[in-house]
């Protein structure tokens, strides 16, 4: 089919982006999209001009990913911030997230939809907790890629020891958590060494690019294609005189591959029946997999709705009203174990209760806080939450569309967590 | 399974999150509108909702806020595609605004009716109940609306307060809302304007043929082309001269800038787009008024 990619061209890549302060975040991303002439002249006219009135020699870039007035008044950013730009080789997204501390919700945000983080590791520093923080928050998140880029080369002279003192120690760290594939690079974003360009300050580095890297880092293997999980999303019923009796089940394939004449099983109802057709738009489709959204007709009438699940008769989700969860708290009211949450878990809304708060977790150190279990905002936690009805999920280790969910508070309407099955 | 035949390229992945948005839309609100400007952006919205929604008709109206400053090509463009799709169109009038008292007509040289609109479109909001406005607007098109969300509350005065979004996780969208208030949501904000361009190319999209090189009458002003027309105050050192353009992006007769091109194909202005160094709202005169002047208006209840 016309989807597929092409052997010169990788589709999307997703990313997150977190750092400190200090270490160049800002300067980086600006680098990648300057060195990529994805930068257009009204831009860099803006920021020339912008660094000229601070006093700044030569262009501040990264005063082009600068976004709200707040945040060009206080020097940082506050709020995630999506970047793009695109090479000849692959399209590419950033969640750019702040690495303050008390803005762990914008980096749990960012690395939800990521396929891979860039951590930056000033030279000079080396591993500072944030280090820890963001890393734990990749591997949490299932974000299967890291790159790690030890930044500011230039400030140690280029030296080699310094490089791969942090390496052993990001290795040694790393090793406690749930990332498979690893990738350090050293470079300087504001000299541009080993970006976009290779650097000759680093002729002991025989890697790559952080560029190339990301141009060919395989992430399609990160798709669940074995677990056939179908959220219905809405129902079409168009009752219109050509399509009287046409029923088609929208929604966004969450995992596996699908082909018409496949067996299939409702959930929670259990009814069986056959795959008829699998449209998007008129167009019918041979086989449909993550994350195209589609609309299913089946060969029998049976009642299913938005929030209902088609799955394989041999290969089904858990069907619970109780969860183990990892959750972040994204609210500044603190949780509260007598208030009903609203669940969202793919399309179905339920509601719910923290019933135990088994631990803290302090995203520091890793360790588990059982004495203090006052949750407040931008705490990780550890609990049970049971449901008003069942919910059909997978962990979120398997699936990241079934194992995950938000709560929000009904009082309010706002988004208080967001959570992870398992 | 790591065949690359299960990779999507960016184009699809792209179509299938707007799919996905516009019927999570649907799904969670009971009065959705699609603001419709006449210009491609709002045309590739329209043209996925009827994807989304197929074979049945789009859910929700179309809503146009008419200037009465539009190009008379745009007007003629969206009443033929409301009726090809059998869609429900609803036009909020700036001009019934103005009569009515509640906002001035601006006036001098540079006079445009684009900030009147905004009280108009939130006029028509608060008649017909709206609870959530469908945009065709991209994080890229702007410094400001690099942090947008898919769905974007506003209160019940129409303010968005981008200190205080909503955190958007995953596919997840929490459009719950009290009376009155309500969401903006934007389905394209993952796009570029070449994706956009690309899309059309590979779908076949009809646009307004102000997009493509034509014979005008225009005026030069403070390094811009205008078109010319009778809602255009001239300065007495303006003459109007016949011009081979195009424009980018389509507003108000009054703001939206032409540039002189030779492109008459959708695979020209692609190469066009792709060599070109000036951002697309870079022919807007109303986003020159100050630096903020983009984050200044979306607090108000801009687009």
């Amino acid at each position: 089919m016309a989807a597929a990619t092409t052997p010169d061209h990788n589709g999307l890549l997703r990313f997150t982006t977190a750092g400190s302060v200090d270490d160049g975040k800002s300067t980086l991303i600006g680098r990648l999209l300057y060195d990529s002439k994805s930068i257009f002249e009204d831009q860099l006219e803006a920021v020339e001009s912008a660094s000229s009135q601070k006093g700044i020699d030569g262009t501040d870039l990264s005063l082009l990913t600068d976004g709200l007035k707040a945040e060009r008044e206080q020097g940082i950013t506050i709020d995630v911030a999506y970047r793009y730009f695109a090479t000849p080789k692959r399209k590419f997204i950033i969640a750019d997230t702040p690495g303050h501390i008390q803005y762990t919700r914008n980096m749990v945000t960012g690395a939800s939809t990521a396929d891979l983080a860039i951590i930056l590791i000033d030279a000079r520093h080396g591993l500072l907790e944030q280090t820890h923080r963001h890393s734990f928050i990749a591997s949490l998140l299932g974000l299967r890629h890291v790159v790690v880029c030890v930044n500011k080369m230039d400030l140690v002279d280029y030296r080699e020891e310094r490089f791969n003192e942090i390496v052993a120690a990001y290795k040694d760290f790393s090793s406690r958590l749930d990332i498979t594939d690893i990738k350090f690079i050293p470079i300087s974003a504001l000299y541009g060494d080993n970006v976009v360009d290779r650097s000759d300050k680093t002729p002991w580095y025989g890697g790559g690019t952080l560029l190339h890297h990301l141009e060919t880092v395989h992430v399609g293997a990160d798709r669940n294609l074995q677990d056939c999980r179908f959220p219905v999303q809405y129902v079409i019923r168009p009752q219109t005189d050509a399509h009287r009796d046409f029923r088609g089940y929208a929604g966004r394939i969450a995992s596996g591959v699908w082909k018409p004449g496949d067996k299939v099983v409702a959930l929670p109802s259990g009814k069986e029946s056959t795959i008829d057709q699998i449209l998007v738009g008129d167009t019918p489709l041979d086989k449909a997999f993550p994350p195209l959204s589609v609309t299913m007709t089946l060969t029998d009438d049976i009642d299913l709705s938005r929030g209902d699940m088609l799955v394989r008769a041999n290969n089904q989700p858990e069907n619970t009203q109780a969860l183990d969860a990892r959750i972040c708290w994204l609210c500044e009211a603190p949780l509260n174990p007598a208030t009903r949450y609203v669940l969202r878990h793919t399309t179905r809304d339920v509601q719910a209760k923290i019933s135990e708060v088994l631990y803290r977790i302090d995203i520091n150190t890793l360790h588990r806080v059982e004495d203090d279990v006052t949750i407040g905002v931008n705490d990780m936690a550890r609990v049970r939450i049971k449901t008003a009805s069942p919910l059909l999920t997978d962990g979120y280790k398997d699936n990241r569309a079934t194992g995950s969910f938000i709560l929000v508070d009904p009082s309010t309407h706002l988004t208080v967590a967001a959570g992870v099955v398992g | 399974m790591s065949d690359s035949t299960y990779n999507l390229d960016h184009l699809t992945e792209l179509e299938a999150e707007s799919i996905y948005v516009l019927r999570e839309v649907a799904a969670q609100f009971d009065r959705p509108a699609i603001l419709f400007s006449g210009g491609k952006d709002s045309i590739v919205v329209t043209h996925l909702a009827a994807k989304a929604f197929a074979p049945g008709r789009i859910p929700m109206p179309l809503v146009h806020i008419d200037t009465g400053h539009n190009f008379p090509e745009t007007i003629a463009f969206r009443d033929n595609l409301v009726e090809q799709l059998g869609a429900r169109l609803i036009v909020g009038s700036v001009q019934a605004t103005i009569d009515s008292g509640k906002v001035q007509e601006e006036t001098g040289a540079n006079a445009s009716r684009n900030r009147l609109q905004t009280t108009t479109l939130i006029d028509t909001i608060e008649e017909h109940q709206f609870d959530a406005c469908i945009g065709g607007a991209r994080r890229d098109e702007e410094k400001a609306r690099a942090k947008e969300r898919f769905f974007s509350h506003r209160d019940d005065f129409s303010q968005w307060d981008p200190k205080n979004q909503r955190p958007e996780l995953w596919n997840l969208f929490n459009g719950m809302h009290a009376p009155g208030e309500h969401f903006r949501v934007f389905p394209l904000n993952n796009w570029t304007e070449l994706d956009v361009w690309n899309y059309i190319l590979r779908e076949n999209i009809a646009l307004p043929s102000l997009y493509f090189a034509h014979d005008r009458m225009c005026i030069r002003r403070a390094g811009q082309i205008l078109a010319h027309s009778d809602h255009l105050n001239l300065r007495h050192e303006e003459t109007p001269e016949m011009m081979h353009v195009r424009f980018r992006t389509l507003g108000d007769l009054t703001i939206t800038g032409a540039f002189e091109s030779d492109a008459d194909t959708l695979e020209q202005i692609i190469d066009e787009v792709a060599a070109t160094r000036i951002t697309e709202r870079g022919g807007r005169m109303d986003d020159k008024r100050s630096e903020s002047a983009m984050e200044d208006r979306k607090k108000e209840g801009y687009f």
